[in-house]
């Protein structure tokens, strides 16, 4: 028998937290003095300081988005929420070395076993700051960079320079403003030109404290014909109050260069998140989004790829599934900014209970282009009459040399198919949850091994606890 | 030991379908309900299997003494011994034969124990060749744009492999043709044995030259009317359902 790997980013075993003694609290509330605070624990340089204030200022200038979206987001109070919490910025390079309570979590949470067992490289957010990273010997000695956002801004300023807010601009939302004004941890990669890096990079996001707000930062950039994929975690205990994750992921992809960037979140049912990911494809580079969107309260998140250059690609496969009284805004932008670009959508939703799932999908094709090819097929599951699904494409395609198919389909798991399935022996629950590994199996087939085997126990979970 | 249905009435809306009917199969026995189109056959299956469109109003099915509407829900009662072939079997998308023959096995497993992967295979291969069923048809999605015969011989493929300790099959002649209904047929017997009771439902006698009954019944408005041997099907097959209905008319 082979051994299963196990992520363990389940809610029944993330929800548990320990009191921790935070080294630096920026405290409750969001002014001009949390970011000098943030800065002055970070020892950010100048220029960083500045953009932190200007974004500050955008981010307070800009309306909610409750004239498109769900007006659940009023029920944020960013006043109340704390901005920054860490126990120092230096990141443990051994787990040795790491604090006794965060390790606990994590090894509760089983990330130093999946280190050992299949990764190029690990790091663990905790709250604000990464408190381990780690890189494989063999892959450092390749030269990829893979630090903590605030390690890259220091060690590597002249590549994070280049790229650091340039596919993302500050004000592209009110939340990309708010990271931007306060980010802190999440990861810095750098892939150098031809480089394919063998096993996956992973990075594992921790919410421990209450009323906190986690707001971490992505840079990832393949230099030319170099090739990596990247894997995160999200889990966040239960709290009764309202917890935010607002993060930003940029990924450039130079010449050629392939990036793969898979999400499996589980947020707490408190959970506010609000993500924004977009990459940059330069000629002949492809970069591809697997989102699989669980849990949360409201999450909103469209992964995009600007194809700015002849021939590059762009692909996003996204499942969500919206539980009780969960929201999963979810969807991808296509922007074709050069000829022959081709991208491809494919979209699954389930909805259980009172959960609601909303596709919202953007495709842009310029009158200028030739020979571009995008294909978007969202399909929905209904499981039962108080859910709903809604679905907002907005395509846009000039040019008369350009091709784009859309494909939508809402279905239903019938009374007759779980009937069917029980009449076999398998439960309420079970029924459930094969037809509901049925609908999303095409996708699934194409994530990493230990990542399908997480996301089947995931759905198991969430329909056990559907049929109660 | 025995499948006992009592007095069974059941109803769907207002509409009353069984209307008091008594059957007895002695365990290692085969029996056959014949009737019109109508006259129940197919409720009388789902209402023993647990159909939620189905109300029991009265009577009881007692399988090997245990009644099985005192259980709630039909996979209990699946897992008690009971196995329905459908007359038209659900598609479930996305699901492979495999991994759904397996779901339905493990579900009979105690608690924390793991069915075994290879065991599996070679049960599962030994019965599709049985059934003389392409094993590239294990990664094919249940019933998902299955013919009519392959997905009757789906049905006889996961009875096999469940081993129940009743069966009823809804008229799983229907749909096929001559070559198919007889390499049903075998795999069909093979399952007849001393620890197990098969009850087939068919419209035509056709069935009944491939499977040969023990005892035929004979279903007309909700009721069994009539049984008898396997020369009864014949009869009927012969002079057709209204001659029933005359003979209940002379004995009335």
């Amino acid at each position: 028998m082979e051994t299963k790997p196990d992520l363990n980013i389940d809610r029944s075993v993330g929800d548990f937290h320990y009191d921790v003694d935070y080294e630096f609290d920026a405290g409750i509330g969001l002014s001009e003095k949390t970011i000098d605070y943030i800065c002055d624990v970070k020892k950010d340089p100048d220029w960083i300081r500045e953009f932190r204030k200007e974004a500050l200022r955008k981010f307070n200038s800009m309306p909610m988005p409750t004239n498109w979206a769900s007006h659940d987001l009023d029920n944020i109070v960013f006043e109340n929420i704390r901005y920054y919490l860490s126990q120092g910025t230096q990141p443990k390079r051994s787990w040795d070395d790491v604090p006794e309570d965060v390790k606990r979590t994590f090894e509760r949470l089983g990330i130093p076993e999946q280190e050992r067992k299949f990764l190029a490289g690990v790091e663990a957010q905790f709250d604000s700051e990464a408190a381990y990273s780690n890189i494989k010997a063999a892959v450092g000695e390749q030269g990829v960079i893979f630090v903590g956002s605030t390690e890259g801004l220091h060690k590597h300023p002249e590549i994070f320079k280049k790229w650091f807010g340039k596919v993302i601009p500050t004000g592209d939302n009110k939340f990309s403003a708010l990271n931007s004004a306060v980010f802190s941890g999440g990861s810095f990669i750098y892939i150098p030109p031809g480089v394919k890096v063998k096993h996956p990079l992973q990075a594992y996001f921790r919410i421990n404290a209450e009323n906190f707000g986690q707001f971490e930062r992505t840079l990832i950039i393949a230099d030319e014909g170099s090739e990596v994929m990247y894997m995160e975690g999200c889990t966040a205990p239960k709290f009764e109050t309202s917890t935010l994750h607002s993060a930003v992921v940029e990924l450039v992809a130079l010449k050629g260069a392939k990036i793969q960037y898979i999400t499996v979140q589980n947020w707490s049912a408190n959970v506010f998140n609000l993500v924004t990911k977009r990459g940059l494809a330069h000629e002949e580079a492809e970069i591809k989004w697997i989102d699989c969107n669980i849990g949360s309260r409201l999450t909103m998140k469209y992964p995009g790829v600007i194809m700015k250059g002849r021939k590059a690609r762009g692909e996003v496969i996204s499942i969500a599934l919206a539980g009780d009284g969960q929201h999963q805004d979810t969807g991808a932008k296509m922007v074709h900014a050069a000829d022959e670009t081709t991208s491809n959508i494919v979209s699954k939703s389930i909805s259980l209970g009172s959960g609601r799932s909303t596709y919202r999908g953007l495709v842009q094709i310029g009158r200028h282009l030739k020979g571009c090819k995008n294909n978007t097929e969202c399909d929905a599951l209904l499981i039962n009459t108080e859910s709903r699904t809604d679905t907002y494409p907005a395509i846009t395609v000039r040019g008369k040399e350009n091709a784009c198919q859309h494909e939508a389909s809402v279905s239903k798991i019938s009374a007759e198919q779980i009937f069917y399935m029980q009449q076999r022996g398998i439960s309420k629950a079970a029924a459930m949850s094969l037809a509901v590994n049925g609908f999303v199996n095409d996708l699934v087939q194409q994530f990493p091994m230990e990542y399908s085997v997480e996301l089947k126990r995931l759905i198991d979970l969430e329909m056990e606890g559907s049929v109660g | 030991m025995s499948l006992k249905i009592e007095n069974l009435h059941a109803n769907i809306g207002d509409r009353e379908i069984l209307k008091g009917l008594n059957l007895e199969m002695p365990k290692g026995e085969v029996h056959a309900i014949m009737g019109k189109n109508g006259s129940g056959k197919s409720t009388l299956a789902k209402v023993m299997a647990g159909h939620p469109d189905y109300e029991v109003s009265a009577g009881q099915v007692l399988l090997d003494g245990l009644n099985l509407f005192e259980m709630e829900e039909p996979d209990q009662r699946a897992r008690t011994g009971l196995f329905v072939a459908f007359q038209y079997p659900m598609e479930v998308p996305g699901v492979t034969i495999a991994n759904f023959i397996r779901a339905a096995l493990q579900a009979r497993l105690p608690e924390g124990e793991e069915l075994d992967a290879v065991d599996y295979y070679h049960h599962l291969y030994e019965k599709m060749d049985l059934l003389k069923i392409d094993r590239k048809f294990t990664s094919r999605a249940v019933n998902e744009g299955f013919s009519g015969g392959e997905k009757k011989r789906c049905e006889i493929l996961q009875m096999a492999m469940l081993n129940p300790v009743y069966a009823v099959l809804d008229e799983t002649d229907s749909g096929l043709d001559i070559d198919a209904l007889r390499i049903v047929s075998e795999g069909v017997n093979a399952m007849r044995s001393p620890e197990r009771g098969l009850l087939v439902i068919t419209h035509y006698q056709r069935l009944l030259d491939y499977i040969v009954p023990d005892v035929v019944h004979v279903m007309v408005d909700g009721r069994i009317v009539m049984s008898g041997d396997k020369t009864l099907a014949h009869k009927l097959e012969a002079e057709g359902y209204d001659w029933v209905e005359k003979e209940l008319l002379q004995k009335a």
